[in-house]
């Protein structure tokens, strides 16, 4: 399974929660499939949406899912310290990591290498930090959203991506209607 | 030892609305961040990188906070496509308190090199900035922060040495 796959098996769950996305592939994968106003894509700055699913999540009491990458993470290293010492109860960090930076054409991360993710959440201090296949994300992510435990799920799964179209929405149209939703 | 100004500045963020704030320390910004520490209506979440602390912040305000970030000059090297493809592409107000280190009063040589950027940067990206160079400059600041919510805009509060040891 890839990314687009493993996304096919979360529509159920996180279609009407509120999802912060990484750029790239995986904002035009989630758009193209099930585009929800409780969506936010981000369009540009790698490696920000765990940060910025975490300030979602301490600013507010609704589940919020956002689904990073390992090479963003990688990028963001520090986000994990931040998260682990910070723990928000109604915060789920789904990594999809498919061992590659899947929106510039598939070059290996470290994530693939020798660098274990989860290992490393652990290690900042995360106390809920689970490693599952492509096949098992979708009920991590389902009990991770039940539980009143934040949860980091490290999802491994297979490189590559499916042609989609850029998202052409303007960013403050996606942003007014995001939090549209998160006031409702 | 925090200062009247440094608990001044806060009690002017907290009466602004400021209600979440992350920080990237400074020795400038010390005070600051002592006074926020004992603030129970600011949420402070010290982030480690300053482009980290934007995201937090922009999702701070998506859940319906109001973010302040309170970092060092010389991380404007660090955040310039955060602030453009984040803050200012989707319109997040965000003040921040900048310590301005590298003027006169500057202990360390190597900061000069960020101060003399400091400004170009800022006004590269037009993001409206203001300089606190002695303690009466400070009264703009709530005038500074209600600007900043009205324009959804990235505002830089710069407070250089010489502000803080006038302020001490």
């Amino acid at each position: 399974m890839i990314r687009n796959d493993v996304f096919q098996t979360l529509k159920p769950v996180i279609s009407e929660h509120l999802v912060v996305c990484n750029i790239g592939a995986p904002s035009q994968e989630l758009h193209a499939m099930d585009d929800q106003p409780s969506n936010f894509y981000m369009l540009g700055t790698m490696g920000l949406a765990s940060s910025i699913g975490l300030g979602l999540a301490a600013a507010q009491a609704k589940p919020v899912i956002a689904i990073d990458g390992d090479g963003s993470v990688l990028t963001n290293l520090g986000t994990l310290a931040t998260i682990g010492n910070n723990p928000q109860s109604n915060y789920t960090l789904l990594i999809i990591d498919n061992g590659s930076y899947g929106s510039t054409g598939d070059q290996p991360t470290y994530a693939g290498m020798n660098t274990d993710l989860a290992a490393v959440a652990r290690a900042c201090g995360a106390e809920c930090v689970l490693t599952v296949s492509a096949e098992d994300t979708a009920q991590a992510v389902t009990d991770a959203i039940a539980s009143d435990q934040m949860t980091i799920i490290v999802a491994k799964c297979e490189s590559g991506n499916v042609k989609v179209p850029v998202i052409k929405t303007n960013p403050i149209v996606i942003r007014e209607r995001f939090m549209e939703e998160v006031r409702k | 030892m925090a200062t009247t100004m440094d608990h001044q500045i806060v009690e002017d963020l907290k009466s602004a609305g400021i209600d979440y704030i992350t920080s990237v320390p400074c020795k400038q910004l010390a005070g600051v961040i002592e006074v926020l520490e004992e603030t129970p209506e600011i949420m402070h979440m010290p982030s480690n990188k300053e482009d980290e602390g934007m995201g937090l912040c922009a999702g701070a305000f998506m859940g319906g906070m109001k973010p302040c970030i309170v970092m060092q000059n010389t991380a404007l090297g660090v955040v310039v496509n955060t602030l453009a493809t984040l803050i200012q592409f989707y319109q997040i107000p965000l003040p921040m308190l900048i310590s301005y280190r590298g003027e006169v009063g500057e202990p360390v040589a190597c900061q000069v090199e960020m101060a003399l950027h400091t400004k170009a940067i800022l006004n590269q990206m037009h993001i409206p900035t203001y300089h606190f160079h002695k303690p009466e400059d400070s009264a703009e600041l709530p005038g500074i922060l209600e600007y900043c919510q009205m324009a959804s805009k990235p505002v830089a509060i710069l407070c250089d040495a010489t502000f803080w040891r006038a302020s001490a």
